[in-house]
């Protein structure tokens, strides 16, 4: 007799994959978003955000000069198109880095309840009390700001909520009997939850890892505009408002708006990306 | 019948429903013919899979939205349920239709309580709300909830599974309806808290004279409650007679085979495997081309597998869709009836001992006892069965021997392999889990699981290695193609497999089974027993099996242990915990498991099981000991007392005066 009926269904990522990219939202988001890495990663080399022209200063937005000029006369689209490369370095490795701490806090908290994970916890709690963006100012004052730093401070400060994500992943994973088969084998704690725990609460920290990056990338925009982040001359957006805020109030609004907009819309793609993920993988 | 003059209860006309699934439409139910007439019980029987499910959401018109009906007309009450307008159709679920869930957690909101709920069945209906409060308060007392007035009070998570159950089926049948349907009301539920609603259920449609569709994959319950019978298979009704007639004399290839595939009380493992049926049931897609069961079907022709066979009245209220079913009583087994040659349980040295084996949750006065003084032996190649409802502790018992858990200071659990040096004691007990879904880990392919299990329980490498993981996973049945699937790729069958394969990667001595069927079909649960009885013949492994189904225990078991709150109250080779004299909970038991055949004598049980957070003092069953004798049963708990060839009962009742089997069931087989 045959015993082999037909596999169900093929793997699971296809059906994802498949259902993700025929969500328009999760599409939308993606189609910006490869259009600033796009220019991250090739900006510079097609336009010079540094080219300054005293003669042309604050100029309005014309054909010659799409976004207009600011106070050096430099280009401001050039400038807007540039101007994504840093927050596009420092804004995911800070949230790398706050994804893998925090999931190996997480992974821990989870798997050993009782002791460690009371005082985990409550230090959890504690830390997350405080504002994220004035605890990352307080570690860039006494640090110093450089890239490096703010990677490192928004990392860290992000480690506490994604730790309590996976903490609850792991939490409902534990009882599963799988586990008790893994104990029954006499596989260490390690192994159990790194090679049979963490693939399958791969779905929330994916999640977690986008939604964080939309904070990323704003808490990055906004260290620098407050003048701890990135450092002139860089074309960044959140330093070039922060440069050219005050000259607003002279009606030169393209040499702001242009950059808020990119900072926003880089927000609202990874936004967008974050919800077509999480209804793909729920 | 029913006079003309009364509307039948349902009427179901060339039902076509199908689902769209992946951009493609596939049938699941295929022109579905079906009456009940008024207060009338109907069976709708089936394996999973085949549409009975479909078929009571679309009698409730509660098709998920990627679901639609093709064609025909279902009729409740003499009105056309899909012509029906939204307000005509709220009408008619508040007043004549309403359907129990199997998880009756659906059916309540978990932030309202019980009462509140009950209450607004009755406002609906058009009573006054103090006037509500009352009937609700009756309704739960008629259900049988004691101390209705509190439990109205209650919101859903605080009540057990049979009184929420219960509290379910007291709002369906609340205002009289015309007919109710009940998805799998019982699954889940401990044995004598089943049997009580499933009396409950028969109770009260007698009273208010309303139809019941019954769907269910437990024929045992179906026959009991029944008087007409319908068997699905692949979306079409394949068979529908009279209960007792159905279950005496099948016209159907396909119910002989169900039938067969039940383990009944009196078959044993080591006078006859179970039959099954081979292959596997047909998927929406495909299109019919002849008779649905012809790959699967032991009487296929020629003409079978060209020409669909109509459902054809055979008079006498049956139908039946086969060419051939004057011979459906004659189709061959699939699975050859002897066993394997069963080696008896050695008589040498046992392989485990437990002594005095005790377990307290908590400490102090907040202390529980979840085992009490429990000893037993399991004898090398010895199948244990432990038998015992929620709360009984065999979960407990069964983590604490695997080594998951602690006893407390002074038992005594010896291990034969654990004195030998060498093999500890995790490589020779291994577990085999009751959902196969949570026991394996759904990322990882099944080739690397049983790989893992080699390499940390055979301690195997390199070439062996890989020779070994294909004899194994071809030792379970399981083709070689699976090895690259993930298992949510298996259907739940395949997956018990895997699971059975991983539990004997490493040669083990003892195998604790945690129901290892109950999540399975009924045609999976006999190729999964098969399979376990011979692995036991081939390895002479001893089983540990935990069961809620006593035929099955029956089926599998050389000794049955009773286990109830924690304390062994009976313990026997399974032919005398099966004849008698038992002890007055196993009695209980044993009159609660429905037959398929024959109607056993009700024992009933009152009241729910104590909680375990606070056992009753004296005997622990003397709370709903129907042969309660008197003071000394409340105050002063019995030894597990010695009755004869190794049979202990816990009861103050001498053997003379206990329960005893009336029928001789070992001639059965
Ligand atoms: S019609 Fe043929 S294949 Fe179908 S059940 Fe009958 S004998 Fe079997
Ligand atoms: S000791 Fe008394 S209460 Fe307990 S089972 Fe026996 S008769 Fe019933």
């Amino acid at each position: 007799m045959s015993l082999a009926p037909a596999l169900r269904s093929g793997p699971v990522r296809w059906e994802r994959t498949r259902l993700l990219l025929s969500t328009p939202t999760f599409m939308v988001g993606l189609a910006i978003l490869l259009f600033w890495v796009g220019c991250a990663t090739v900006g510079q080399t097609l336009v010079d955000p540094l080219a300054d022209d005293m003669m042309n200063s604050l100029l309005p937005p014309s054909a010659e000069h799409w976004f207009g000029t600011d106070q050096l006369g430099r280009d401001m689209f050039a400038r807007v198109i540039a101007g994504s490369r840093d927050i596009l370095i420092v804004a995911p490795l800070a949230t790398v880095l706050g994804i893998v701490c925090g999931t190996l806090l997480g992974l821990i908290m989870g798997f050993f309840p009782g002791l460690v994970d009371d005082l985990l916890s409550r230090l959890i709690e504690a830390v997350l009390a405080l504002p994220l963006l004035i605890l990352a100012l307080v570690a860039l004052t006494a640090l110093g700001a450089s890239n490096g730093t703010v990677i490192v401070a928004i990392g860290l400060a992000f480690t506490p909520q994604v730790a309590r994500v996976v903490r609850s992943a792991v939490m409902s994973e534990r009882h599963l009997d799988y586990v008790a088969a893994a104990r029954l084998r006499g596989e260490t704690a390690v192994y159990i939850m790194v090679v049979e725990i963490l693939p399958n609460i791969l779905p929330p920290i994916t999640v977690e890892l986008t939604v964080r990056l939309g904070y990323a990338i704003f808490t990055v925009a906004t260290l620098s505009f407050l003048g701890v982040g990135l450092q002139p001359p860089s074309p960044d957006w959140g330093l070039a408002i922060s440069e050219n805020y005050a000259l607003i109030g002279g009606g030169y609004w393209w040499t702001v708006l242009f950059d808020a907009l990119a900072i926003g819309s880089l927000v609202v793609s990874i936004n967008l990306i974050a919800e077509g993920l999480n209804g793909a993988l729920e | 019948m029913s006079a003309p003059a009364v509307p039948d209860a349902l009427r179901i006309e060339n039902l076509d429903v199908m689902y769209r699934v992946r951009g493609q439409e596939r049938s699941v139910l295929r022109n579905l013919n079906l009456r009940i007439g008024a207060g009338e019980t109907y069976g709708l029987v089936g394996e999973s899979g085949c549409g009975k499910s479909t078929a009571a959401l679309a009698v409730m018109r509660y098709l998920p939205r990627n679901g639609r009906i093709g064609g025909g007309h279902v009729l409740i009450d003499g009105e056309d349920l899909y012509g029906l307008s939204q307000t005509g159709l709220r009408q008619l679920r508040q007043t004549r239709l309403s359907m129990v869930y199997q998880d009756p957690g659906r059916a309540l909101n978990p932030a309202i309580t019980v009462g509140a709920q009950l209450a607004e069945v009755f406002t609906v209906a058009g009573a006054y709300s103090a006037d509500a409060d009352k009937r609700a308060v009756a309704m739960l007392r008629h259900v049988r909830i004691t101390d209705p007035e509190r439990v109205m009070g209650r919101y859903p998570h605080q009540l057990s599974g049979g009184m929420l159950q219960r509290t379910v089926i007291a709002m369906a049948l609340a205002v009289d309806r015309k007919l109710i349907i009940l998805d799998e009301p019982t699954t889940g539920l401990d044995a004598t808290v089943e049997a009580e609603v499933l009396d409950l259920i028969d109770t009260l449609r007698r009273e208010h004279g309303t139809a019941i569709l019954f769907i269910g994959h437990n024929l045992a319950v179906i026959a009991r409650m029944c008087e007409r019978v319908g068997v699905l298979y692949g979306g079409l009704l394949v068979e529908e007679a009279p209960t007792r007639e159905l279950f005496a004399a099948p016209r159907h290839p396909y119910t002989v085979g169900l039938l067969r595939c039940l383990p009944r009380l009196g078959l044993d493992r080591k006078l006859r495997r179970l039959d099954t049926i081979p292959g596997f049931p047909p998927s929406g897609a495909v299109e019919l081309q002849g008779c649905i069961f012809a790959n699967r079907c032991g009487l296929v022709r020629d003409r079978c597998r060209t020409e669909p066979p109509a459902l054809s009245a055979l008079g006498g209220g049956r139908s039946s869709r086969c060419f051939f079913h004057e011979e459906a009583g004659d189709l061959p087994r699939v699975t050859p009836p002897d066993p394997v040659e069963h080696v008896p349980p050695g008589e040498e040295h046992p392989l485990l001992v437990v002594e005095s084996l005790g377990k307290t949750f908590g400490s102090g006065s907040h202390s529980v006892h979840a085992l009490r003084d429990i000893s037993f032996t399991i004898a090398r190649g010895e199948t244990v069965g432990l038998v015992g409802e929620s709360g009984s502790g065999k979960s407990t018992l069964a983590r604490i021997l695997l080594g998951l858990e602690r006893a407390d200071p002074g038992s005594r659990i010896a291990f034969e392999a654990n004195r030998r040096g060498g093999t500890q004691a995790r490589h020779a007990i291994q577990m085999v889990f009751q959902n196969p879904d949570s026991a394996l880990n759904r990322s990882h392919r099944v080739g690397r699981i049983l790989r893992r299990a080699l390499v940390r329980l055979g301690g195997l490498r390199g070439e062996i290695l890989r020779g070994r993981l294909l004899a194994l996973s071809r030792g379970v049945q399981l083709a070689d193609s699976y090895l690259q699937a993930k298992p949510r790729q298996l259907s739940g069958g395949l997956k018990q497999r895997v699971a059975i394969a991983r539990a004997f990667a490493g040669a083990p001595q003892l195998v604790v089974c945690d129901e290892p069927t109950s999540a399975l079909d009924v045609s999976v649960q006999a190729a999964i027993l098969n399979l376990l009885g011979d692995l036991q013949a081939a390895e002479r492994v001893s089983y540990l099996f935990i069961s809620h189904d006593l035929s099955v225990i029956r089926y599998v078991a050389d000794r049955i242990a009773v286990l109830y709150l924690g304390r062994l109250l009976e313990i026997g080779p399974a032919e005398s915990v099966f004849q008698g004299p038992h002890h007055p909970y196993t009695e209980a038991l044993l009159s609660a498991t429905p037959a398929p055949d024959g109607t056993l004598r009700r024992v009933k049980l009152s009241g729910a099981p104590p909680s375990a957070m606070s056992p009753p003092k004296g005997c622990v069953f003397h709370t709903r000991c129907p042969r309660h004798i008197g003071p000394i049963c409340d105050t002063e708990e019995p030894a597990l007392s010695e009755r004869g060839g190794g049979h202990g009962i816990r009861c103050h009742l001498g053997s003379d005066d206990l329960g005893r089997a009336q029928v001789d069931q070992s001639s059965a087989a």
